[in-house]
């Protein structure tokens, strides 16, 4: 009882602050008559996308199936490779620095030559976006695989269990919390590598519309689009969490009575 | 026999050398020596764990140079499955050795029951206290009934209170169901109150500087340890240790 009036309390003080902000800010543009171009009020960004919410309805769908394809895919990928780094001492010692080197190179800087490859469709977004968040995934989850304790290895192998029962009942589920900890980064960076795509070239999309509003002087669009865009990524890495606790419901605090 | 371990450097190190042990069945052997001399070496050796480099390592006449599945193994920590309840942690041993758990549930049952954790069967490990999760890591190790039960520091991280107690459930369960233990130990009194036998080594290379046989009446109790015999096999270990500490300082 205690405590669920110490979390309302602590979730009430970030978001009276947030509409004090707000509030704060509808009155300075209003009263300092700031040109709604340049820094729209909150009413004015609510009345736009409001009038838009079918067409952003649309656009909000592009963007978060390029974040989730691309998402999945570098979960696919991220896992075997990931997988054979730690099993596989010649493979760590081929693969690793490539996946470095390709981590070093600016993904922005990639995609303009990635979409004339790909082409200008939501497919080259979501590959921008695997690109972006594929190697938290690798790095965590080759961190977890390698940290599994030495003496549960040499009870597995004491038993005569195969490598790949040692895997699934040992080794993997020792390394889930890491892998977790590898998707939460990487679902906000897949957000972020699906609008890089549609910055590069695109009609559709959260992206998209930001450029398109600000080369109209909509403002008010663009941030409406930013405000979506921010949802995403809460939402998202809520949802990473949720399942992390579904997953793993060991890495709970202990309930206290 | 001896085992050499290459370090990543290249470097050669001798962990043990020139070791010749004869343990009868069901005996309890406990092994004490200066750290690093070797002594998770020897238990990894005779589990088949690690290759020897010289020498041969018998069990019941069968060379060992893998794994066998007639072995228990206990850890100074638990290392169970934090996403395993107590009983599942105990079935992990039927699993992994490829039998059906279904058949060992009951034997699961009795050794927690055996060693006080009847109740705790469906609880998770991080829900019991260190003492509590190491007895559940010895009835892990106790549930294929194994002829061999290697032991390596399996109380030391726990306090002289619990550690004493489950020395004596450990004997408990020995003594219901005999086996061959092979324990290592730091403690001293510990060595000599549980064991038949009491190996001393050395270290660098680590060597069998003696083997004490303990004739100390069973079933053990605490008062033994006010026993003159006791003090006497507690002078010769502490005797032995510090000698080939002496002697390694001579050397330097
Ligand atoms: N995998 C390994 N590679 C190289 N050297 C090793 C390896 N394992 C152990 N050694 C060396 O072998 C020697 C014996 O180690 P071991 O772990 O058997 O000692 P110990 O008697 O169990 O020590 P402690 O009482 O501290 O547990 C040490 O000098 C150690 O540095
Ligand atoms: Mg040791």
């Amino acid at each position: 009882m205690r405590a669920s009036v110490r979390s309302l309390s602590r979730s009430a003080v970030p978001a009276a602050t947030l509409a004090g902000a707000i509030v704060v800010w509808e009155l300075a543009s209003r009263g300092l008559r700031i040109p709604k171009f340049i820094m729209p009020a909150p009413s004015e960004i609510a009345a736009e996308a409001w009038e838009w919410r079918y067409r952003f309805l649309g656009h909000t769908w592009v963007t978060l199936y390029e974040t989730l394809g691309g998402f999945a895919l570098s979960i696919v990928v991220a896992v075997p490779l990931a997988t054979l780094i730690v099993y596989s001492p010649w493979m760590r010692r081929a693969i690793y620095p490539l996946i470095v080197l390709l981590q070093a190179v600016p993904k922005i800087a990639v995609a303009p030559v990635l979409l004339l490859v790909i082409g200008y469709g939501e497919f080259s977004k979501v590959i921008v976006a695997f690109l972006v968040a594929f190697f938290p995934i690798v790095v965590d989850t080759a961190t977890g695989l390698a940290a599994t304790p030495p003496e549960l290895l040499e009870l597995s192998r004491s038993y005569r269990a195969s490598a790949l029962k040692t895997f699934v009942k040992v080794r993997f589920p020792m390394a889930l919390p890491f892998f977790f900890s590898g998707l939460k980064v990487a679902i906000t960076l897949a957000v972020i590598g699906a609008v890089v795509g549609e910055f590069i070239g695109s009609d559709k999309g959260l992206g998209y519309v930001i450029l398109s509003a600000t080369s109209y002087w909509k403002t008010g669009l663009a941030f409406a689009s930013m405000i979506l865009l921010s949802v995403i990524a809460i939402v998202l890495f809520g949802a990473v969490c949720l399942v992390e606790r579904l997953v793993c419901p060991w890495l709970a605090p202990a309930a206290e009575e | 026999m001896e085992k050499t371990y290459r370090t990543r450097r290249g470097d050669l190190v001798p962990a043990v050398e020139g070791i010749t042990l004869d343990i009868a069945e069901n005996e309890f052997v406990t092994l004490v020596g200066p750290s690093g001399c070797g002594k998770s070496t020897l238990l990894k050796l005779v589990a088949g764990l690690t290759p020897v480099s010289g020498g041969t390592v018998r069990v019941r006449d069968t060379v060992v140079r893998e794994p066998f599945p007639d072995v228990g193994i206990v850890f100074q920590h638990p290392v169970l499955l934090p996403w395993r309840t107590v009983l599942d942690n105990v079935l992990f041993a039927a699993e992994m050795l490829g039998l059906d758990p279904d058949d060992h549930r009951k034997r699961a049952l009795e050794l927690l029951e055996l060693s006080g954790l009847a109740g705790f069967e469906t609880r998770l490990p991080r829900e019991l206290s260190g003492g509590m999760q190491q007895r559940v890591a010895i009835c892990r190790a106790l549930l294929p009934d194994p002829t061999l039960l290697l032991m390596d520091e399996p109380f030391g991280a726990l306090d002289a209170m619990t550690r004493e107690e489950l020395g004596f459930e450990l004997l408990r369960i020995w003594d219901a169901r005999r086996k061959t233990i092979l324990f290592v130990t730091h403690s001293i009194p510990e060595a000599i109150l549980l064991a038949d036998k009491v190996v001393v080594m050395t270290s660098r290379p680590g060597r069998v500087a003696r083997v004490i046989t303990i004739d100390l009446p069973r079933p053990r109790t605490v008062e033994l340890e006010f026993d003159a015999k006791f003090k006497a096999y507690s002078d010769e270990v502490r005797g032995l240790i510090f000698a080939s500490r002496r002697a390694r300082a001579d050397a330097r």
